[in-house]
């Protein structure tokens, strides 16, 4: 699977990578009401500083870059959720929280752990606005079809669950072995 | 090669092979939904299983803690929404009086050592402290539990901790906590499992456990364990009322991907700054910072030992003008035992607010929201940016907190015992 769109990258003000952003700062606790998914996208980065308004910008297949740990804290699905709704291509990131890893992996939205991303933004490889190619498959991030970085590879049930559409088909698919 | 206590917990729930980085399917003992994602859950469930069964009512369960009474007309219909489900599955349902899900299915008998149990809260990993295997999940994974008793699981490596040195009060379990969160911040134990050894933890009542292994979440971990001492063994059998379980304690032989120790003699009880768990400092550096609003409780700080302490503290003494000091046990049980020993009454002469049983000043909860310029100490286990409003927060211990509830700045308990 191949994803092609325009880099977001989630900075501060020194432009680099901003760790550990929590899911109160994707989508916010007064939210968490919220059970329909075609709801959920206007709140995507709501409460993260100088990007409140990502969900008026936000453009399908756009490939969200950020820092260490992302998706800290609660086990909330709606903050993968939120950017499935804005049809996000991808969030490249060097780790992510554990729960949000397996939200995303169960919601079949596509995640990289890309340990050595931080340097391709801070020499400048990498770049707001570029227009980026991601190999999923191969965790390959090419920008004008050469190779920037190369992340770790999707894990077999990464694939194996985004390829069945997420977690309930991929279920149903194994009913005899599970 | 010898097994880590996850490995063998995950060992006993699983035909596949139990290695750092594999993946297994995972039996599960547990499973639980909340008033924040049951609702997501029953949904979930519909669409994609409408009108089947659940794989076992007598292990699936709704707690409403979050937003517990419901205190909008939203939460009301997700809740109701849950009771429904529960009704037409036989599901139980610990309702909005219960208290935290997490310690109610632990006192209960449902989720004890050696088991599996995973639940839409990220702190589940608080079953750490009776030896079992705890996980949050979101709501995707929870539903597919409900329907088929298990999920998939990456096996994580095995991390250790050696604390060195003693503290004594009024250093805690929670500024130990801290103290451990500002040395190895997220990275050290992102995704892992962390064993802590020395005096130090082994020698923690259960209480101290919970606050320590609950904020493994802030660590980035996985799930954390302190080896079992007869003491501890003796405390998980009355506080589960459950007897005759399995006890895993780590191989001689077995291999830690890391392993470090972090020397702690001598340490004050500490404070997270905003805008995270792992922004610590020593009280005495915040010493000027004045204080607004209190909340003591949470599934870290919320046992009866832990409010108790700050009992010691408040008695015969008033909450100082112009602060609201909120406190809400965790579990119905805690508010009983509370109350029938004297300490509510002599917390609410101090000037206390006595919450219902719940997760209070955690998400949106009741109290403990902050408006622009405004503080907040919270014995509880999160600051990021914004989640309780446009203030401040900042994590300490109960006995950091009481003491401060006294003189309206954050204070160091010294001053006031």
């Amino acid at each position: 699977m191949k994803i092609k769109g325009k880099v977001i990258l989630l900075v501060n003000k020194e432009g680099k990578l901003i760790e550990n952003i929590d899911t109160d700062q994707i989508f916010h606790n007064s939210h968490l009401h919220i059970t329909d998914i075609n709801e959920m996208g206007k709140y995507a980065l709501g409460n993260l500083k100088g990007y409140e308004n990502y969900y008026g910008r936000a453009r399908e297949n756009d490939i969200i870059i950020t820092g260490h740990n992302f998706g800290a804290g609660s086990s909330r699905q709606q903050a993968v959720d939120c950017f499935k709704a804005l049809r996000v291509g991808i969030i490249i990131a060097p780790s992510f929280g554990a729960i949000y890893k397996r939200n995303a992996i169960n919601s079949a939205f596509p995640i990289l752990e890309c340990p050595g991303i931080e340097k391709c933004i801070e020499s400048r490889l990498l770049n707001e606005d570029d227009i980026v190619t991601i190999d999923f498959g191969e965790g390959a991030v090419k920008k004008d079809k050469e190779k920037i970085i190369q992340c770790r590879k999707p894990s077999r049930v990464q694939l194996d669950i985004l390829k069945a559409g997420g977690l309930f088909n991929y279920g149903k698919s194994m009913t005899s072995s599970v | 090669m010898g097994k880590t206590i996850v490995e063998k917990i995950l060992a006993a729930h699983t035909k596949d092979v139990v290695v750092a980085g594999n993946i297994i399917w995972l039996d599960i003992d547990v499973r639980s939904a909340r008033d924040f994602g049951g609702p997501n859950v029953v949904k979930n469930y519909e669409e994609n299983y409408n009108h089947t069964p659940v794989a076992d009512p007598e292990k699936s369960f709704f707690t409403f803690d979050l937003v517990a009474p419901a205190k909008t007309i939203k939460y009301a219909i997700n809740q109701s929404i849950c009771r429904s489900f529960a009704k037409k599955h036989s599901i139980k349902v610990y309702d909005v009086n219960a208290g935290i899900g997490s310690h109610v299915l632990m006192e209960e008998g449902y989720i004890i050592p050696g088991s599996t149990a995973v639940g839409t809260d990220s702190h589940y990993n608080i079953v750490g402290a009776i030896g079992g295997f705890g996980q949050g999940m979101g709501d995707v994974d929870i539903t597919f539990v409900f329907k088929t008793g298990k999920t998939w699981f990456e096996v994580p490596p095995t991390v250790r901790i050696n604390i060195k040195g003693k503290y004594k009060f009024p250093v805690t379990a929670k500024d130990l906590t801290l103290y451990i969160l500002k040395i190895i911040k997220t990275e050290f134990g992102l995704g892992k499992a962390i064993e802590f050894y020395g005096d130090a933890v082994e020698s923690l009542p259960l209480y101290g456990r919970i606050t320590l292994l609950s904020m493994v979440t802030e660590m980035g971990g996985i799930i954390g364990y302190i080896p079992f001492t007869d003491e501890t063994i003796e405390e998980a059998k009355k506080f589960t009322g459950v007897g005759g379980f399995p006890i895993y304690y780590t191989d001689r032989d077995a291999k830690y991907e890391r392993e470090l120790t972090i020397d702690i003699s001598g340490i004050k009880p500490q404070v997270a700054a905003p805008p995270y768990p792992h922004n610590v400092f020593d009280v005495d550096e915040l010493r000027d910072v004045k204080v607004d609003l209190i909340y003591i409780g949470s599934c870290t700080n919320g046992r009866r030992e832990d409010i108790e302490e700050v009992a010691k503290i408040l008695r015969g003494r008033k909450v100082k003008e112009g602060v609201v000091l909120s406190i809400a046990p965790a579990t119905k049980r805690v508010y009983r035992e509370l109350l029938l020993e004297g300490v509510i009454n002599d917390l609410f002469e101090a000037g206390a607010i006595i919450m219902n049983p719940s997760c209070a000043g955690c998400a949106e909860g009741h109290i403990g929201l902050t408006g622009e310029g405004e503080v907040s100490l919270n014995t509880s286990n999160r600051n990021y940016p914004g989640k309780q409003g446009k203030g401040k927060t900042f994590l300490v211990s109960p006995a950091v907190a009481a003491a401060s509830a006294i003189t309206g700045r954050i204070t160091n308990p010294e001053e006031v015992l």
